[in-house]
């Protein structure tokens, strides 16, 4: 199974404008203005990487998911690999 | 190049050539009062030349060249040379600057901070900056503030004013002291007349200043006002800067920081009476 | 009169610069800008005292150029991500090579596209995964596109659609076209790791595809800039090793680009005094050339319209067999825009 791994913490400056988390992203150059629950899947990922069903688990466990049963997750995964700030391995 | 003048703008220097003396005899006269580049080093050419070498003067038409150019520029016609030049300035700073965040604004400054005014182009930034001048504030600039990331301060950039269609005559008939270029009429975005810069405002443009109020102005709407949340301000920015992504961190820190630090207010004015009293008032409330 | 030399002296002894006034520096950066070399110069006068104006604007470069740097790197390391599932390495070439390997090649250096080198049997398969990754093609001509399958040494330039660059995939380094055949596999086979999961050419192959760019396939534009690049190379490699260029020229042999190899060396020796260990006897034609790479004044224009345009014809040439290249230039002239402009 996949697993998702978050680029290093220390690669990124976060700036938190209301609602939203803007964050640079030093690797590539590229500004990300993220919502939740990006910025959450991030944290929850880590750098150890983590499979979809454990993602899931852990974000049930800290926050309320929008969507009970993690439709939405998949989307928002391949949203944060396409950005470049996740990458399966 | 047959034909040259330099001049300082703010912090940058321009060197601009062309094979014809009329535009460089414009800008001249126009820029009488600014100084030479520091050092006597330019930071951008600009080239205005003719396409082939018989355009000179058969039907002249300018091309507009330089350090940085973008392929598709279409030519004009000679008399509209001294467009071409600030067409060209402006070109040099939108792909060319990395030192200064450049912000799509105009700004002007009183007691030493800054208001910005962005917003798109027939949104009036440059003529409520004509205006403001003439009412105790100093111009810095109506095209572009450079926002300087070492410091957070705004620099002028206080080229000569480009005022279209109908706010040439509102400009007009509020400073008709004033000196201002020749009316060109019929250029690609209408009828453009330039207005100098006042002696105060080339005196005073090497003194930047402290960012104290962000606005969006709109015209052409009943008077509003609403408060800009500094993650839209923030979006709304890198839309009006051509560098953002150039400058890489240094531009995010200097923009995040921008709509950390100071209030952005949207103002709709049906006429610009409206718009100086409503910019006024957000001045005193900031 | 002033032209491309005056950047070559500056580059070879910066300390030249110090005799430079006002109007000089102007011409100097003018030149540097139109050649994209004003980073490889920001970084090669650091040591040097300049006016403060001068500092600034080369300050401004270096900053510009390291930018530049982290995106063309960030650009590989998106497609290692992409050719990384199907198990192909990722070759990076020119520019990004450079940078990725650190080379002092890289110091400054202008990167535009990303250049890649892969098997000819994995184009399709490649295409495939970039488009899937969101790059696309860049413009639907059908001209264009039907000369490039069948004649280039590369797919038609892809582009990314959320990052705005683009990127060349090649499965060897001349166009089929050409009537040399330098040798793929060997290019492939000789590839070295510079970091996980990035890829060059071997040292020598990198110098063979300078010189085979410049002058087995290019009009010569970026004359300067690729010859820098070959005596940055030749002086990080070839220093205490008698034995370097001769290996080269081997190598070059090999690909059938020797001739191309020793009119870089002897070029880089004239603009730049690469320390040459070997005797390459001056050739009459070195001149012309030298004429061409430093057709350049002192507003960054370009000069020596008639020079320019016997190098363009002269690279067309070379690429293609006679009939086709009148094909060629006929289809191009009808849409416009053929040749170097005047500006």
């Amino acid at each position: 199974m996949t697993l998702y791994r978050a680029c290093r913490v220390e690669t990124l400056a976060i700036a938190w404008l209301d609602d939203f988390t803007v964050v640079y992203h030093r690797p590539s150059g590229i500004t990300h203005l993220l919502t939740a629950p990006a910025p959450e899947i991030l944290a929850a990922l880590g750098e150890a990487g983590m499979t979809l069903p454990d993602l899931h688990a852990r974000l049930a466990a800290s926050f309320e998911l929008g969507d009970a049963d993690g439709g939405g997750l998949p989307a928002r995964i391949a949203e944060l690999v396409a950005a470049g700030l996740v990458e399966p391995v | 190049m047959r034909h040259a003048f330099s001049v300082r703008i703010g912090p940058v220097g321009f060197r601009v050539g062309s094979d014809w003396r009329a535009p460089i005899a414009q800008l001249a006269d126009l820029y009488a009062g600014y100084p030479a580049p520091q050092d006597g080093v330019p930071d951008f050419t600009v080239r205005l030349f003719a396409a082939r070498p018989w355009r000179r003067v058969v039907r002249p038409s300018v091309m507009i060249g330089g350090d940085y150019v973008l392929p598709e520029a279409a030519p004009l016609p000679l008399a509209q040379g001294l467009l071409a030049a600030e067409m060209g300035m402006n070109l040099q700073m939108a792909l060319g600057q990395r030192r200064y965040l450049l912000l799509h604004a105009s700004a002007v400054e009183r007691d030493g901070r800054a208001l910005l005014m962005t917003g798109q182009s027939g949104a009036g930034k440059s003529t409520l900056a004509a205006l403001l001048s003439r009412r105790g504030w100093r111009l810095m600039g109506d095209e572009f503030a450079l926002l300087d990331p070492a410091t957070g301060l705004v620099h002028a950039f206080p080229r000569l004013v480009s005022l279209k269609n109908q706010a040439i005559g509102v400009v007009e008939r509020a400073a008709p002291e004033a000196r201002f270029g020749p009316l060109l009429a019929g250029t690609p975005k209408g009828d453009i007349r330039h207005l100098v810069p006042d002696a105060a405002a080339v005196a005073a443009m090497d003194r930047p200043a402290r960012p104290a109020l962000l606005l969006f102005p709109s015209f052409g709407f009943d008077p509003a006002e609403r408060v800009v949340p500094p993650s839209e301000a923030f979006v709304r920015l890198t839309q009006a800067s051509t560098n953002y992504v150039a400058l890489g961190e240094r531009g995010f820190d200097a923009l995040t920081g921008l709509v950390q630090a100071i209030p952005a207010r949207a103002i709709d004015y049906p006429d610009t009476d409206s718009a100086i009293a409503q910019v006024e008032a957000a001045w005193a409330a900031s | 009169m002033t032209d491309g030399w005056l950047l070559a002296r500056a580059l070879r002894s910066p300390d030249s610069t110090r005799a430079l006034d006002a109007a000089g520096w102007t011409d100097l950066l003018a030149i540097a800008r139109a050649e994209q070399m004003i980073g490889t110069l920001a970084y090669r006068l650091e040591p040097v005292a300049k006016p403060p104006a001068v500092a600034r604007i080369l300050d401004d470069a270096r900053a510009s150029a390291d930018h530049g740097r982290t995106l063309a790197l960030w650009e590989a390391e998106a497609a290692r991500r992409v050719l990384a599932p199907l198990g192909i390495r990722l070759v990076l070439l020119k520019g990004t090579a450079f940078v990725a390997a650190d080379l002092m090649a890289g110091q400054g250096r202008s990167i535009g596209d990303l250049d890649i080198l892969v098997p000819h049997a994995s184009l399709d398969a490649v295409e495939a995964a970039l488009l899937g990754a969101g790059w696309e093609w860049v413009k639907p001509d059908p001209y264009d596109d039907a000369y490039y399958r069948q004649w280039m040494h590369e797919l038609p330039p892809l582009i990314h659609r959320d990052r705005d660059r683009m990127i060349d995939v090649h499965h060897t380094i001349l166009p089929l076209t050409a009537r040399i055949t330098p040798d793929a596999a060997a290019l492939l086979d000789g590839t070295i790791e510079v970091a996980p999961g990035l890829w060059t050419l071997s040292l020598a192959d990198m110098i063979v595809h300078a010189a085979a760019h410049l002058f087995a396939d290019g009009d010569l534009a970026g004359g300067m800039r690729n010859l820098w690049d070959v005596d940055r190379l030749c002086r990080e490699f070839g220093e205490g090793q008698p034995d370097f260029y001769a290996a080269v020229c081997d190598r070059a042999r090999h690909h059938g680009l020797l001739a191309q190899v020793e009119r870089a060396f002897r070029l880089c020796a004239r603009l730049y005094a690469t320390p040459l260990t070997i005797d390459l006897a001056r050739r009459r034609s070195d001149t012309l050339y030298l004429r061409r790479l430093t057709a350049r004044d002192g507003w960054g224009r370009a000069t020596r319209a008639v020079t320019r345009q016997a190098f363009y014809i002269r690279s067309h040439y070379l690429r293609m067999p006679p009939a086709m290249l009148a094909r060629h230039l006929w289809t191009k002239w009808r849409k416009g825009g053929a040749g170097p402009s005047a500006g």
